[in-house]
């Protein structure tokens, strides 16, 4: 196979690769314990040996910032693969069967994608509590209707298609021909958009621990490091200028690495958005 | 015409009704005894107090009893009593979203003022590096936390021009420089991210149109080029512009949640991020069902206008 050559895409690729090793890697590469408080050292500017400086509890901030990104992208992952697994079964079953079925679990996801985003996980985390986990159930559920909607259309395309036809006439199983003869083809649409759900789910998930009700202290995030920085903003500012810079870097990273995807996979749209 | 009409009505009855069941649905789902957990936290609860509001929510009927009555009082205009203050939840809104209201209004009308010449822009710029740097600058722009670029607006105001009054809120009626002072930032916050993606797509379908069959004879036949532009690519450009503006004023709303709390804005947000620690469900439950119902509401609208503006639109649909 030859190598796409634009560069976005690897430039995409590269920043999710590195910040997904350093989530992963957060426990052996930070320098300290992110809950470690050194009553000396508090609110320290950047310089050795706290690199990104300390915060209003003497806490290290770049471990702060390398665990908040194993929380942040943790909780995300989770969420979009629940969201991938329910929302992208719905979608496929109803394109598949059609009628009724398809009529009445689309209405249900039309009724879902119709809440503002935000507000339905409000909502969601409303009933069952704010917890960590909870933060991924929410996101989790409002991002169903999102893939139901994507790959009902193209499954729709593949079950008319030839293959498909002819795998019914050799008597394959209907969950076999789902399973075995669309879902592989649209493996590139669904990896596109789980990469650009990523990335919007990453600024969700900071936007409720900003506000309180996602990851609960003192597990650090990174939505939840700014929330708290803020109050000492105009003396300290680093640890805010940190943690949102670490939200806004992986949400780019991935936005990025799905819009190239999209370019590379899909021909007819190269050159246009 | 008017079957289609008609239809989307009936699609938008279908959804309103299960946005209600949803909405509904909510309080009965919270896991152990709702009574209790909503008042829980206060000190005095008797078991007076408990089946006073468990009669009053109707817990004890069945549930589509439950839904009826709940349904019944929601079209008259009840949406349920605070739990914590005791007034009408209706009341408690009413008196917030006018500014969360004024916050999407101006950000998205700056965003939309803006978007139009930006992305035809960036249409006109397009190929080789300009277009990579563009599209990087736009993805950074749509990816930009809005709360982290008030905090840096903040600050940055703060070390620039510290007399600027960044936080805060005043009526309108008391001082309207400051009022309108205090909503710059804001506004910018929650603007600029929306700016980024809007003249995302005003560039793209102005690519689209500029490479129609139309905008080729339009030149073919000798229009000045202006005219070309901005009457037959510009006016078919905005048509899928106006359905990301009006996909985008739901999305915003998520947005001014966040922003208020940046800003210390006393708008709707902060009412329901005080009532989920208050657990105070009935007022969360009437905001995500009001809320929710007002952008079906818009989108809808703005679908009736396509099938008036856009005649292709009307086939298929």
């Amino acid at each position: 196979m030859r190598l796409p050559r634009s560069p976005l895409l690897w430039i995409g690729l590269v920043l999710v690769l590195v910040q997904v090793g350093v989530a992963v890697a957060a426990p052996w590469i930070a320098p300290y314990d992110p809950l470690q408080q050194t009553i000396l050292a508090r609110m320290r500017p950047p310089g050795a040996p706290y690199w990104f400086g300390t915060d209003n509890f003497g806490r290290d901030v770049l471990s702060r910032v390398l665990h908040g990104y194993r929380s942040s992208l943790a909780v995300s992952a989770a969420s979009v693969m629940g969201a991938l697994l329910v929302g992208g079964s719905l979608g496929v079953i109803a394109a598949y069967y059609r009628g009724w079925t398809d009529r009445i679990v689309m209405r249900v996801m039309d009724v879902l994608f119709a809440f503002p985003i935000i507000l339905l996980a409000i909502g969601i985390i409303a009933v069952l509590g704010p917890r960590t986990g909870t933060t991924a159930v929410a996101i989790g559920i409002v991002y169903v209707p999102i893939f139901a909607r994507l790959l009902r259309g193209p499954a729709l395309v593949l079950a008319e298609s030839e293959f498909v036809q002819a795998a019914k006439v050799l008597g394959v199983s209907d969950v076999g021909i789902m399973l075995g003869h669309i879902v592989p083809n649209l493996a590139s649409v669904i990896l596109v958009q789980a990469s650009l759900s990523l990335s919007t789910a990453i600024l969700v998930e900071a936007s409720l621990s900003f506000l309180g009700i996602g990851t609960q202290p003192p597990t650090p995030s990174l939505g939840l490091m700014l929330a708290e920085s803020r109050a000492f903003l105009l003396i300290s500012p680093w640890p805010s200028v940190f943690s949102g810079a670490a939200i806004l870097l992986a949400a780019f990273g991935f936005n990025l690495l799905g819009d190239a995807l999209r370019d590379t996979l899909d021909p007819r749209l190269r050159g246009r958005d | 015409m008017l079957r289609l009409i008609l239809d989307r009505a009936v699609d938008l009855l279908v959804v309103l009704f299960g946005v209600s069941v949803v909405a509904f649905l909510m309080i009965r789902l919270i896991p152990g005894d709702a009574v209790q957990i909503m008042l829980g936290a206060n000190a005095a609860v008797t078991e007076e107090a408990m089946a006073a509001l468990r009669a009053r929510l109707g817990l004890d009927q069945p549930m589509i009893v439950q839904y009826l009555s709940w349904i019944g009082g929601v079209l008259r205009g009840d949406l349920g009593t605070s739990i914590w203050t005791g007034k009408p939840v209706l009341e408690e809104i009413l008196d917030r979203i006018g500014v969360t209201a004024e916050l999407l209004v101006l950000s998205l009308g700056f965003a939309v003022i803006l978007a139009v010449p930006a992305g035809s822009l960036m249409a006109y710029v397009r190929g080789g590096a300009a277009d990579q740097i563009v599209r990087v600058i736009t993805i950074a722009g749509v990816t930009m936390p809005g709360f982290w670029l008030g905090t840096l607006l903040i600050y940055g105001f703060y070390a620039w021009a510290p007399a600027w009054p960044a936080v805060g809120w005043v009526p309108i009626g008391q001082d309207p420089a400051g009022h309108f002072q205090r909503m710059l930032l804001p506004t910018l916050a929650l603007g600029l991210p929306i700016l980024a993606s809007l003249s995302r797509i005003v560039r793209s379908a102005m690519l689209d149109a500029l490479g129609q069959d139309y905008v080729r004879t339009a030149r073919a036949k000798g229009v000045p080029e202006r005219t070309v532009v901005l009457r037959h690519a510009l006016r078919n450009a905005l048509i899928p512009f106006v359905t990301a503006v009006g996909i985008t004023a739901g999305y915003l709303f998520g947005g001014t949640i966040v922003v208020e709390q940046v800003f210390a804005l006393p708008g709707l947000g902060r009412l329901v991020i005080g009532a989920i620690a208050e657990r105070n469900y009935p007022l969360i439950q009437a905001t995500i069902l009001l809320v929710t119902t007002g952008f079906v509401v818009i989108n809808f609208v703005v679908d009736l206008l396509y099938l008036v503006i856009d005649p292709r639109t009307r086939g298929g649909g």
